[in-house]
């Protein structure tokens, strides 16, 4: 196929369309489910979708998108209330609470699923496809539901801005102002829902947790500021959504929920180690650099005192001598500050190692370095 | 009935499939809850799903020891990915966990769809286990035939609970104290790590009768309960055997009944327990909460009470005014009802004595309020 048929092609614009809707949606709320330290409550509200997507099945009594959903986000509602419930009112933690709501719902979801088979309905054949997503399983008819709760929820982050950042950042600040803190907490907690119901149909139950994850941390390497991270976010999370989605469609019958998770992941380990300033390989090299830098201050200003201590300002320094004073080879450090100009190879007694002279600009230079340290030292 | 007849037995079989993966998994899943690490449980039982595949490409193995030391190194692996991730100090330790286990769960599963999708491992099973077939993959130990799951979930039964025993203390005070484990050098971490390569092992042998995910509800939920339910470590590792074994049996009668899948129910059972536990625990559940609340309650009325009247003793105009048993109401703050079943309980408790209209302390009913009145006095 070439690129202007996959343009022309329905199924593949329909399978686009909803990967961006479900990469934006989930993009811009991974930001405050990693921000607010929420990330394995994703987790938990996409396994515990499972008994609400059946739910959804039996109540409408075939696969409709819109009841499926509204399935999905009752029963991610119950499991939030459950994990809330059980930390406030016992002594099990967080990780305790959300382990066993995830297991136990997706449990009850994997009894539905069986019931509703047993049942012998002919339309379950498409429920199955939640589990990992199946982006080809995608209608035209599926794509206004998720648009439409994708759209108030970005709609009611942008609304509430300014509150959503405070309660993200600082919520006992937030409620001396007065804000209804645990009304907007909650409202996150409800949206992380939202994003996880939209991603059902393209990721499935089991990897949509991933997807409230991976934007938000691959944004949060490139920006200390949270207007731009969200953007990342979005735009990270509707280009694995769209990598993923079509690589599921054009593929022999791959799973796109893995696909995605794959694509979205890529983009954290880029951004891990090559993100100015956070990246892992970036600070390497920042590292790098400064550890050089101070290497050459310190062999200038070694060779300015020698120069000092024996009254001569070409005073030829032996090599061997720098580097039995610095426990390493000082040659490539030499040879760095040689190319800037700064010392210049000496010949002193035949017969002996490599000798090194400021130059007059280094001189200049040790000189500045040294009032510069002296300077700070007072 | 004979040996072989009881293995042939696809009910008891199954049962003791799900009894096994229960145990094995709750003599783990107390030191997990307790050092509150439960969702590596979570990451580890996704992400061995690429072990098992990796492991069956290279080797063709589908069980057996080789199969699960292989794929339980995936578990371990993705613990370690996540320190990596979380010492980088660029993520968080929640968000690393839900970055690592996805990866290699996604890789698995595309591995699957793209080179085994004629052998027994698809993308289904993956999630839901086939407990209920079980039975029907046999190996021969001596005269016999076992079930191969009943013969590895059985001997890593047997491990774990070697273990268990083995480095009971060590892995208390890792659990407990993990500095003062260090300090008298018992290797908390090796400890730690011994046990997150067993819960791999063990959700590698369970991979066939229950998936990826339900193994879950088995290590943390029966341990959960159990938390609830005592403070003593071996009894939370008793307990929460019994509760497993209980799930396992309900599951499987349930399942059989309304024609579901038998490991999601046997899991959904744990669920059961835990909210059982939850709602009816002696000391640490709702309700034994609420009614410690209502006695409390109740209590500090019958203590306004008596300091009200034991403050108003003093002449008798001021008694008689005061201590009424009409005047309790207004005076305290009460609804007549609530100032009725106040002065019903008080003299119940045998706090105070009524004569008519007038209300009199007891001896016990002044040591209480003298006690609230003035602390310093007491003993």
């Amino acid at each position: 196929m070439s690129p202007a048929d996959l343009l022309g092609d329905y199924t593949l614009r329909t399978v686009l369309m909803g990967a961006a809707i479900l990469g934006l949606v989930s993009g811009v709320l991974s930001v405050f489910a990693v921000l607010r330290r929420q990330s394995l409550m994703g987790d938990a509200l996409s396994h515990a979708a499972l008994p609400g997507i059946c739910l959804g099945f039996i109540v409408a009594g075939e696969r409709q998108l819109g009841w499926i959903m509204a399935g999905a986000l009752f029963s991610g509602g119950i499991a939030a209330l459950w994990i809330l419930a059980l930390t406030r009112t016992t002594r099990l933690k967080t990780d305790a609470a959300i382990g066993s709501a995830l297991s136990v719902f997706f449990a009850l979801g994997v009894v539905a699923l069986t019931w509703i088979q047993a049942g012998g309905n002919v339309a379950q054949a498409g429920l199955e496809t939640f589990l990992f997503g199946q982006a080809a399983a995608i209608l035209r008819s599926d794509l206004p539901p998720m648009a439409a709760i994708a759209g108030l929820a970005v709609l009611a982050i942008t609304v509430f801005w300014k509150e959503v950042k405070l309660v993200t950042f600082d919520p006992v600040f937030a409620r001396t102002l007065g804000l209804p803190v645990l009304t907007i907490e909650v409202a996150l907690t409800v949206m992380i829902a939202l994003a996880v119901v939209v991603g059902l149909q393209m990721v499935g139950v089991v990897l949509m947790a991933s997807m409230v994850i991976a934007p938000a941390v691959a944004a949060r390497q490139w920006t200390r500021r949270l207007e731009t991270m969200t953007i990342l976010a979005a735009v990270f999370g509707v280009a694995s959504g769209v990598i993923g989605a079509v690589i599921s469609a054009l593929g022999q019958g791959l799973a796109t929920g893995p696909l995605i998770v794959l694509a979205a992941s890529a983009i954290v380990l880029v951004s891990l180690a090559f993100a100015p300033g956070r990246g892992v390989v970036w600070e390497a090299a920042q590292r790098a650099r400064d550890r050089r830098a101070l290497r050459g201050r310190q062999v200038l200003t070694t060779l300015l005192h020698l120069a000092q201590a024996h009254r001569d300002r070409a005073y030829p320094a032996e090599e061997g001598m720098v580097d039995s004073f610095y426990g390493y080879r000082t040659r490539r450090t030499l040879e760095r500050l040689d190319r800037r100009g700064l010392v210049a190879t000496a010949s002193h007694m035949p017969g002996e190692g490599r000798h090194w002279v400021l130059t007059p600009e280094g001189l200049a230079e040790a000189e500045r370095v040294e009032a510069d340290i002296t300077g700070r030292r007072a | 009935m004979s040996v072989q007849a009881i293995l042939d037995d696809p009910a008891l079989m199954i049962m003791a499939t799900g009894a096994l993966v229960g145990t094995a998994a709750a003599l783990l899943g107390p030191f997990l809850i307790l050092r509150q690490n439960a969702m590596l449980s979570d990451a580890i039982s996704h992400s061995i799903v690429f072990g098992i595949v990796v492991v069956w490409m290279a080797t063709g193995a589908v069980a057996g020891p080789v199969q699960i030391v292989g794929a339980a190194l995936t578990g371990v692996l993705t613990v370690v990915l996540t320190e990596v991730l979380v010492a980088s100090r660029r993520v968080h330790d929640d968000a690393a966990i839900g970055l690592v286990f996805p990866v290699l769960f996604s890789l698995g599963v595309l591995l699957l769809n793209l080179y085994a999708s004629d052998v027994h491992i698809d993308a289904h099973t993956v999630l839901l286990g086939e407990i209920g077939f079980v039975w029907l993959n046999t190996v021969e130990v001596g005269p016999y035939l076992v079930p191969r799951a009943v013969l590895w979930m059985g001997t890593m039964t047997l491990i774990n609970l070697v273990f268990v025993l083995a480095f009971w203390k060590e892995l208390k005070l890792a659990t407990f104290d993990p500095l003062l484990a260090h300090a008298f050098g018992l290797m908390p971490r090796a400890m730690f790590y011994a046990l997150l390569f067993l819960t791999s092992s063990t959700a590698v042998a369970a991979f066939d009768a229950v998936g990826a995910i339900l193994f879950i509800a088995f290590i943390i939920a029966p341990p959960a309960a159990a938390y609830l339910l005592t403070d003593r470590l071996w009894k939370m590792l008793v307990i929460g055997v019994l509760i497993s074994l209980l799930s396992t049996v309900l599951g499987y009668w349930l399942a059989v009944r309304l024609d579901v899948s038998i490991g999601g129910t046997m899991a959904a059972m744990t669920g059961v327990f835990l909210t059982l536990a939850w709602v009816l625990a002696p000391r640490h559940g709702l309700t034994a909460g609420l009614l410690r609340d209502l006695r409390r309650r109740r209590l500090d009325e019958t203590r306004a009470l008596v300091v009200h009247l034991a403050t108003h003793e003093g002449t008798p105009e001021e008694r008689h005014e005061e201590n009424r048993a009409g005047a309790l109401g207004p005076h305290l703050g009460w609804t007549d009802a609530r100032a009725g079943t106040a002065l019903r309980r008080s003299l119940a408790g045998g706090y105070v004595l009524r004569e008519g209209e007038a209300l009199h302390l007891t001896p016990k009913g002044r040591a209480t309020a003298e006690a609230l009145l003035e602390p310093w006095r007491r003993g």
